[in-house]
């Protein structure tokens, strides 16, 4: 009989909050996260991509809604394939979809308190978790406002009040800068860098600005595959004059897509 | 036995407490703590300084409410908010099966000599309600509720006994009308409920509530109706087994727990 090592038995502690491994998610029969390897910890983590290159379905596989095809996935060093507490895990994420729906009759008090209580937050902790998410997010004077009444940039701020009212060590938030004004996106990118000191924060964007002045980490994705993962600064220099861009950033954007088109070419 | 502070001593307690030291000020306080005819004592035996100044404090702190903000709304039970998105789905389904029963109840008392039609449709009551209850198309936070950690069997079991909650009744009230047998309204409907659920687990619940929907019409409804003969499968005799049948399917639909998990393209 094969003897087992002490090491082999101890409980493995990930210093990932987030760890994937050959991750392939399927929608339909499409599969659009092709084998994606992926380590994030602490920090602000920017999603970079095109249209169709797999990012919502990503944010939905890590957000534990959809189930992965194949690979491996842990969240805050649980496996998520249903050998582990799914449950458990879920009281650790905050997550903002990118089809945020709501129900237009709460409002925004009501809304993040029905979260809260579907996260399984303790009850006597909830009302004054929810007033400091809603605080956070700027919405203090809206608080008892319908969500029907709201404009698209006061629902994006609600949708990420209810991800972030659970103090989850993961957040995921899908698009959360759309129908942001731009003062909001300024407030928002300072609620990026609070939330990164302690949490694991992955943000989905078309805007490669936002990216580069909030986050510490870029990922790019392309047709389910990481095209890069570094740091901003690296992102930059990957561009050249000639790239397609109004900023150093959206060169290196343009820079590394198309290295990365022309190497599937070949 | 329990030691009262003489009258003298509550006397000079009350005044301040001069000739008491730490100790006997500390004592007779924490025995008023416990003893209400010593505080009738100290309350006789307070000054008319103390008095005065207690009055005042009393109407300070009146005028203080009065002009401050009006006490915090006493929220509402989190049951009652979390389901009301839910009612508002329902209501039209659950109006639309009451309307649905309703006709069938008079039907039969205009056709007695008609295979009961509420019986018939009694198992198909709940199934429109259920589906509803779970559907992403009725369910605006759909994805959003998807990834919580309260998403899953549980939370379809809870909305499911809310359509419950509504058409049991119902179905017990038109039985007691018609005179047709509770044990026969009820059991179908709870074993068609959880055969919903059960094979929504792998269908998904509205096509399994439409599937046990069609089948039922198909094998039970329309024979009945076209010989004018219930189905044996409603006739008195068959009550053990749906009894069985209600029991063995809901213990089928706690082993579909994992399929409810995460969201579905079949959802």
């Amino acid at each position: 009989m094969r003897s087992v090592s002490a090491a082999e038995t101890a409980p493995t502690i990930s210093p990932w909050a987030v760890q994937a491994e050959g991750l392939r998610v399927r929608v339909g029969r499409h599969l659009a996260v092709d084998g994606l390897d992926l380590s994030l910890g602490t920090g602000v983590h920017g999603l970079l991509g095109p249209n169709g290159a797999g990012k919502t379905t990503l944010m939905r596989a890590l957000a534990t809604v959809v189930k992965p095809a194949d690979g491996r996935l842990q969240l805050l060093g649980q496996p998520v394939d249903g050998r582990g507490n799914l449950r458990l895990v879920r009281r650790g994420l905050g997550y903002l979809p990118q089809q945020f729906g709501f129900y237009p009759r709460f409002t925004v008090r009501e809304f993040v308190e029905y979260l809260a209580w579907l996260k399984e937050m303790p009850g006597p902790a909830i009302p004054d978790a929810v007033q400091r998410a809603i605080d956070r997010v700027g919405l203090t004077e809206k608080a008892d406002a319908r969500m029907k009444t709201l404009s698209g940039g006061m629902l994006r701020r609600a949708g990420i009040a209810q991800a972030i009212v659970n103090s989850p060590e993961v957040v995921l938030l899908d698009e959360p800068t759309v129908g942001l004004d731009p003062e909001q996106r300024l407030d928002f990118r300072t609620l990026l860098r609070e939330l990164g000191v302690d949490s694991c924060v992955l943000v989905s964007t078309h805007l490669v600005e936002d990216v580069v002045a909030a986050c510490t980490d870029v990922i790019l994705i392309n047709r389910g595959k990481l095209v890069y993962q570094g740091t901003p600064d690296g992102l930059v220099a990957e561009g050249g004059p000639d790239d397609a861009g109004d900023s150093p950033a959206e060169r290196g954007y343009s820079a590394l897509l198309r290295r990365h088109r022309a190497e599937e070419v070949r | 036995m329990t030691t009262h502070p003489t009258l003298d001593a509550i006397a000079r307690y009350a005044g301040d407490g001069p000739g008491l030291d730490d100790a006997a000020v500390w004592s007779i306080e924490v025995h008023l703590e416990n003893c209400a005819d010593c505080r009738a004592r100290l309350a006789g035996s307070t000054t008319d300084a103390t008095r005065t100044l207690l009055d005042r404090v009393a109407a300070e702190l009146d005028r203080g409410v009065a002009a401050g903000p009006a006490p915090a709304r006493l929220r509402r039970p989190w049951s009652v908010l979390h389901q009301r998105w839910l009612v508002w789905a329902l209501l039209p389904w659950l109006t639309m099966t009451a309307g649905v029963l309703g006709c069938a109840m008079l039907l039969q008392e205009v056709n007695p000599q008609w295979p009961s039609l509420v019986l018939l449709l009694a198992p198909l009551a709940p199934l429109p309600g259920v589906a509803v209850a779970w559907s992403r198309r009725a369910d605006p936070a759909w994805e959003l509720i998807a990834g919580t950690p309260s998403a899953g069997l549980t939370m379809l079991l809870r909305r499911t006994a809310a359509a419950l909650a509504v058409v049991v009744p119902l179905l017990a009230l038109i039985g007691i009308r018609t005179g047709d047998s509770l044990a026969l309204l009820l059991l179908p409907c709870f074993a068609c409920t959880a055969a919903t659920v059960a094979i929504g687990g792998l269908v998904g619940v509205v096509r399994a509530a439409a599937g046990i929907g069609v089948v039922w019409a198909a094998a039970v409804v329309l024979p009945s109706v076209g010989t004018g003969h219930m189905s044996v499968v409603l006739r008195p005799g068959s009550v053990p087994v749906w009894a069985l049948a209600a029991v063995a399917l809901a213990a089928f639909t706690v082993t579909q727990a994992d399929n409810y998990r995460r969201l579905s393209s079949r959802s």
